[in-house]
């Protein structure tokens, strides 16, 4: 009886590790209030290596504010955050060492180069001397930058802009990648690579992305979550999503159901004419 | 990393931005310009005839109170309108890195400008015989005033997004802090304060420290007092900065 019970303690225990291990991030009943406005209302999340989550949403449902929220900017009115096992309120700076952050815009120093920006990155993650050099090469290089190099951020297009923002997110490799609107603002041309670029990382990593785009969910997301007023509203692949659409809606069937979850104005079962764009 | 890693890459970043603009040059020129105006055209440095730095370091205070603002009211709200606080705020620094860096940049480059000024010294040693024990305890204090200016005008860019109510904040603020400590503000509250609380207002403004540092004595209560202003600031930086970052 004895050897039994130690056993399935064992066994337990076990579970209890490889949950945490698989879940590089793990949100739990995030709130945010700003005053009199309730802007992300109990946000449940857990997301583990190898998953590239979509978060769409309506300007204004909170998407930025929570990912603002998991990244340590913001601290949440109420809930709490894990990075890779790590409590972000208890030890932030361990915590924000697991990710890499491309927030919204894609800021950056203007009057900095590509170079020395990617530079100052390397030294504020802890990497000297060889290793600087080696890893702001090799973040040019992903993102092709190599054209632009030693020119001002300021100067910069919107595309490259964007791209200078990427590798500085992936800079140290990180195994969580959260990205504000990674390809806002890009031409279908930048559009792609950036969604390549997406795919091609997100095999052992964690990824969250916020976009408008709905297509984009659907070519480079493997789990979709939809949040308006600060609320999960839908949260499954997008293939779950995409069949939610009643069966007489032909195209654009994944923006059907976007704004049947976030506006209500599409009732199930009805048709739109034209297309719903 | 530990803190002190930390704040030198903050630091290193702060300091190579100063040159990245004209500011660095611009400040300078004005700095240097102003320094040597003030102390020749209305100091009357050579008609004294006298070989000490006086003319030069009395006008110090009335410099960086327009001087030291150009230069702090960038550090947080520039950050703020470009976003790069977003940034740097989800690397893997404290809040305390930040400001730490920042204010000691600012503080090396005010002190670079201030370091210029040696030519002063150096004409004047060749003129006569200076005592320069006087004059390298007149540079602390000159030093550690645009310190205390800088960790007040810090505090105030990180209130704002707009550099220009950041600039008008800290020159009225380090204003205020020097005219606790005029004569013409103290002769009047003598007229009618007791003596006790016209020397407790004169002992918070930073003239009156200043000069007494300027006289040549190391008053260990002086050097305190500078240390007390930038070390409170930057505590109330890291305040603002918490409260006030994703405004």
């Amino acid at each position: 009886m004895a050897a039994i019970d130690v056993r399935s303690v064992v066994v337990i225990s076990v579970d209890f590790r490889s949950d945490l291990m698989a879940s590089r991030i793990v949100a739990k009943k995030l709130e945010k209030r700003f005053g009199q406005i309730h802007a992300v209302r109990g946000i449940d999340l857990e997301v583990p290596a190898g998953q590239v989550l979509g978060f769409l949403g309506p300007n204004g449902a909170g998407k930025s504010t929570t990912m603002r929220m998991i990244t340590g900017f913001l601290e949440p009115t109420a809930g709490s955050v894990h990075l890779e096992g790590i409590n972000l309120a208890e030890d932030p700076i361990a915590a924000k060492r697991t990710f890499g952050y491309l927030p919204e815009g894609a800021p950056a120093y203007p009057d900095m180069t590509v170079e020395e920006f990617l530079g100052f990155i390397a030294h504020a993650r802890g990497f000297r001397g060889r290793e600087v050099k080696e890893r702001v090469e090799r973040s040019i290089g992903r993102v092709n930058l190599q054209g632009v190099r030693r020119q001002a951020f300021e100067t910069l297009s919107k595309g490259y802009k964007r791209r200078t923002g990427l590798a500085q997110a992936l800079l140290h490799d990180p195994g969580i990648l959260i990205l504000d609107e990674p390809t806002d603002g890009l031409d279908p041309n930048q559009k792609f690579e950036v969604r390549e670029l997406i795919k091609e990382l997100g095999g052992d990593r964690a990824i969250v992305l916020s976009t408008h785009i709905l297509e984009e969910v659907e070519a480079v997301c493997t789990r979709a979550i939809v949040i308006n007023k600060g609320q999960i509203m839908f949260d499954g692949t997008p293939a779950e999503m995409e069949a939610r659409a009643p069966r007489t809606v032909v195209k654009n069937r994944m923006d059907h159901v976007f704004r049947m979850i976030t506006t209500g104005d599409v009732a199930m079962g009805t048709t739109m004419k034209g297309g719903s764009r | 990393m530990n803190a002190r890693q930390r704040i030198a890459v903050v630091f290193r970043r702060e300091f190579r931005s100063y040159f990245q603009t004209p500011l660095a040059a611009v400040f300078m020129v004005i700095f240097l310009f102003l320094a040597g105006f003030f102390a020749f055209n209305i100091g009357g440095f050579y008609e004294r005839n006298q070989a000490d730095l006086r003319p030069f370091f009395q006008f110090h205070p009335w410099l960086y109170v327009f001087l030291v603002p150009a230069v702090s009211m960038r550090l947080w709200a520039e950050e703020r309108r470009t976003g790069t606080i977003e940034l740097i705020m989800t690397l893997p620094f404290g809040t305390a890195d930040l400001v730490v860096g920042k204010f000691l940049a600012a503080w090396a480059f005010t002190s670079i400008a201030l370091a210029l000024t040696c030519s002063m010294w150096i004409t004047v040693s060749w003129l006569g015989n200076p005592d320069h024990g006087t004059i390298i305890v007149a540079y602390l204090a000159s030093a550690l005033l645009g310190g205390a200016f800088l960790a007040v005008g810090a505090f105030l860019s990180a209130l704002t997004k707009n550099q220009v109510i950041a600039f008008v904040l800290c020159a009225v603020a380090c204003f205020v802090l020097l005219l606790a400590g005029f004569p013409a503000v103290l002769d009047f509250l003598r007229g009618w304060a007791p003596s006790g609380v016209v020397e407790g207002i004169a002992s918070t403004s930073a003239l009156t420290h200043y000069e007494s540092m300027m006289r040549g004595v190391i008053d260990l209560r002086d050097v305190l007092y500078f240390a007390l202003v930038i070390v409170a600031f930057l505590v109330l930086n890291v305040f603002a900065i918490d409260w006030k970052k994703s405004d």
